[in-house]
């Protein structure tokens, strides 16, 4: 098939179970490959990286064409610099170093009970769902306690951030004006409900982080209400959207290396390895677009300024020239400076967060899965090409005699 | 050569960054003979940066700032003393106890000391301190702790505007006196060394450019009060900072017929040292701060860098050397890179910014305190400093790597305008500053890198 179709290959829910034998179509067909709608696609480690390092690079989706994307003022994940570092550090200052270098850490403890009274109340099951029973409400708990959100509310921002998710993945083959309209939607709700809530802690302040943005001081260092509402908005999506997928593609991956789970389960100390490993070879996030503010060459391919240039993480991740034996999951491996948190100024935020989710999450499972068996294989995915993972995950969980 | 490479007696004289990484690194490469590491401080290796930051301002003690290991390099360890010697025919390495020690393969990492005071008995007064190892850090951090009424900082290198940003930070008064038009200006050239100054200024520093030292002065007790000035002028103070750059130590191989000189032991890019006569030895290697070695990217000059990164890269690359053999030796071509905090600002560079005629501002501004300074020289990009920016390093080492054209192209998101237009880089003559430089090139050769370092594992 012609390479100009790849990414509508990569995103057609068909492929979505095994997309990586098409993203090594992909770093074959060349670092930088056009596609017939006129956009490009990138799937080699060294150009990706370049790019999210790339100034002239930009992640706001108003410099695309396209009346749909004009909408509205994106949060910071897709704002430039210097807008995009204002709002980032503020939205920093509760949540990591330098001003709050403790928050994530003294977590653990919580993150960690979090996912024992889940297992516990998993005990007697002879077959869970990873997906519903674990590896969703685990972040989406923690991220409700960090912000700030009522757990019970978790129906009613589910529907949101659905909404919001779907119409920020890549669709070539659909027409998304109704999409993206019901995400704007959901977006400008769901940020009424957060600042809604962050405003009755004005003046009350509980240990969260709406309390912490409501109740800054010095004005210079104050979100404006919208803003707020966006950087709510993007925090409690991404908190729990990204990580269930990390979770449950652990589990997934270790059910089917058994030897690897077996060797976790003898040196747990190695866990923390996995976990990246895990983040190179079956990342939560596999694609991000940019577009260039000038014309610009890349590998001898000049793209002109406004075009929709998707950057294949994943892709990046199983890329030969970068990693040896990319295609082998190896939890020792050496050397793995993989794109699963992103690079350059976009640098996933919560990226510390989701490493202790993932370390309780995977290092509570690990001993309980000796018997366990993946009922499907490959498991029902999400339709989701961006945000790519397992829809569910049932496990038989057989009792050892 | 004969033998095993992974087999025979190792002994690495320097027991700090680059010694220990090379240790570590040996035993990682699956070398199993015998390795003994010298030191002449009575410390394991430790780390030297937070003794001018974290150390001076009571965020932790000197003693605290030992390295971690990668992995037990299973050395014996001599520590708390001296090499004296080099014999390169009987291949041994002569300890100021009188021992002597027999190698096949030897790796010279004996780094810098501080650049002492030039009159001994002015030095010798109580209050006056250098800073470069931990018992440095420790006296003068015990000073700072106790409220001194001032302290004056001898040259506005990175070392001496630390100790005065530390110093600011405590609430101490600080004077600072450096030679050349302004600090940081024989690192950075003049655009940023005036951001640097301004700096010093808003935080309260007396800074004093264009001055020199001529007399410290102690009272009959022996104890530092104050200092003469070159322009007449006296500063009173209770503790002396003498930050005037590192001398290499190299006095022990005098004797040993190796290109051994002030700018440190000669090497190649595989970390081979060379003879006085410019042969490459086959068993003497050296890394970090003491060497001196070409770099491609630097018009083959020798570079001596005083550089953190460079002495864990450069030591890893002897290291491999050390076990393997011809076509399997390794390059050492790791980009120079090093970082600073001062005054609430992170500065980091890539590359060396000395090697320059122009610089642009790429990314922010100098008046946000926040940018992406390029450096280019004859029209290709050669450095990068970022201030507050340390995200955006990656995107000009690669620049850097590629031989990309000077000025970068503009369109950067955070430089709406077209990237300033250049200016002179104005990279005085370190002679006319007050401390040595912290990055040296000598020698030309002109041509282009040629070689791509694919992974391995």
């Amino acid at each position: 098939m012609s390479a100009d179709t790849l990414l509508e290959r990569i995103t057609d829910y068909a492929n979505r179970a095994d997309p990586y034998p098409l993203y090594a179509e992909l770093r074959e067909a060349g670092p930088v490959v056009r596609q017939a709608d006129g956009s490009y696609l990138v799937g080699s480690y060294h150009e990706i990286t370049a790019l999210l390092h790339n100034p002239q690079i930009s992640a706001d989706p108003r410099n695309l064409p396209g009346p749909a994307q004009k909408a509205r003022k994106p949060p910071f994940l897709r704002l430039d610099d210097p807008e995009h570092h204002r709002l980032r550090t503020l939205a920093m200052r509760p949540f990591g170093p330098p001003h709050s270098p403790g928050r994530i850490d003294t977590m653990r403890g919580q993150i960690t009970e979090l996912t024992e009274e889940l297992l516990d109340e998993l005990r007697d099951r002879p077959q869970i769902d990873i997906v519903d029973d674990f590896a969703y409400p685990l972040p989406v708990t923690v991220i409700c306690r960090l912000l700030g959100v009522p757990r019970e509310d978790e129906p009613l921002f589910r529907e949101w951030s659905n909404a919001v998710v779907a119409s920020a993945d890549v669709r070539p083959d659909l027409d998304t004006t109704e999409q993206d309209g019901a995400g704007d939607q959901a977006r400008i709700d769901m940020g009424m409900y957060l600042l809604n809530l962050a405003e009755q802690r004005r003046g009350h302040p509980t240990d969260d982080m709406l309390s912490a943005f409501i109740n800054e001081p010095d004005p210079a260092l104050r979100l404006t209400p919208e803003e707020l509402a966006e950087t709510g908005v993007l925090l409690l999506i991404a908190g729990h959207e990204t990580t269930v997928n990390l979770i449950t593609n652990g589990v997934l991956t270790l059910l089917r290396h058994p030897d690897q789970l077996d060797r976790l389960r003898g040196e747990p100390d190695l866990l923390p390895r996995a976990v990246e490993e895990l983040l190179r070879y079956e990342p939560p996030v596999h694609m991000r677009q940019r577009t260039p503010l000038v014309d610009m060459d890349i590998a001898g391919t000049t793209i002109a300024k406004g075009t929709s240039v998707v950057l294949a993480l994943a892709s990046g991740n199983r890329d030969p020239k970068r990693f040896h034996d990319p295609d082998r999951f190896d939890p020792t491996r050496q050397d793995n400076e993989h794109l699963g948190f992103g690079s350059g100024i976009h640098l996933c935020y919560g990226a510390p967060l989701a490493r202790i989710e993932a370390h309780a999450a995977l290092g509570a499972l690990i001993p309980r899965l000796s018997t366990a068996r993946l009922v499907q294989d490959p498991p029902p995915y999400r339709q989701n090409a961006m945000l790519r993972g397992p829809r569910h995950l049932p496990i038989e969980m057989r009792q050892s005699a | 050569m004969t033998g095993d490479l992974r087999d025979g007696r190792i002994v690495i004289v320097g027991a700090s960054l680059a010694g220990l990484r090379a240790a570590e690194t040996l035993r990682e490469e699956g070398f199993t003979g015998s390795l003994t590491v010298v030191g002449d401080e009575p410390y394991p290796p430790y780390d030297r940066p937070p003794l001018s930051k974290q150390v001076l301002l009571g965020q932790v003690a000197a003693d605290t700032t030992g390295l971690p290991m990668r992995r037990n390099p299973d050395a014996e360890w001599r520590l708390g003393v001296r090499a004296s010697g080099l014999d390169g025919i009987g291949k041994r390495v002569m300890l100021a106890d009188g021992e002597s020690l027999p190698f096949d393969r030897l790796l010279i990492a004996t780094g810098t000391r501080a650049r002492p005071w030039p009159n001994p008995d002015e030095a010798a007064l109580d209050g006056v301190f250098t800073l470069r190892t931990r018992d440095d850090a420790a006296g003068l951090a015990e000073r700072l702790a106790a409220g001194p009424q001032r302290v004056l900082v001898i040259g506005g290198g990175f070392t001496g505007s630390e100790i005065a940003s530390a110093c600011r930070e405590r609430g101490i008064e600080v004077t600072l006196a450096e030679r050349g038009p302004a600090p940081l200006v024989g690192a950075l050239g003049g655009t940023l060394s005036k951001l640097a100054a301004a700096m010093h200024r808003n935080h309260g520093v007396d800074l004093r450019c264009g001055v020199t030292v001529t007399a410290l002065r102690g009272d009959s007790g022996g104890r530092f009060t104050g200092a003469e000035l070159s322009d007449g002028s006296r500063v009173e103070a209770d503790v002396c900072v003498v930050a005037l750059g590192a001398v290499r130590n190299v006095e022990w191989l005098a004797e040993a017929g190796l290109a051994a000189g002030p700018r440190g032991v000669t090497c190649d890019a595989g970390c081979r040292a060379f003879d006085m006569y410019g042969i490459v030895t086959d068993d003497v290697f050296v890394a970090g701060d003491v060497s001196r070695f070409p770099h491609p990217l630097f018009d083959y000059q020798l570079l001596s860098l005083e550089h953190w990164g460079n002495a864990v890269a450069q030591a890893e690359v002897a290291a491999h050397n050390m076990v393997n053999r011809g076509p399997l030796r390794r390059p050492h071509l790791a980009l120079p890179t090093f970082w600073s905090t001062q005054f609430g600002l992170n500065i980091k560079s890539v590359g060396v910014p000395t090697f320059s005629d122009h610089v642009a501002i790429a990314q922010g501004s100098l008046e946000e305190r926040r940018l992406a300074m390029v450096y280019g020289y004859r029209g290709r990009v050669t450095a990068a400093v970022t201030v507050d920016m340390a995200k955006s390093l990656e995107y000009y080492r690669h620049l850097i790597e590629t031989a990309a054209p000077f000025p970068p192209a503009p369109g950067a998101a955070d430089r709406p305008m077209a990237a300033e237009i250049p200016v002179p880089s104005d990279v005085p003559d370190p002679k006319g500053l007050s401390h040595g430089p912290t990055v040296a090139l000598t020698g030309h050769l002109p041509d282009r890198r040629l070689t791509v370092i694919q992974p391995s594992g």
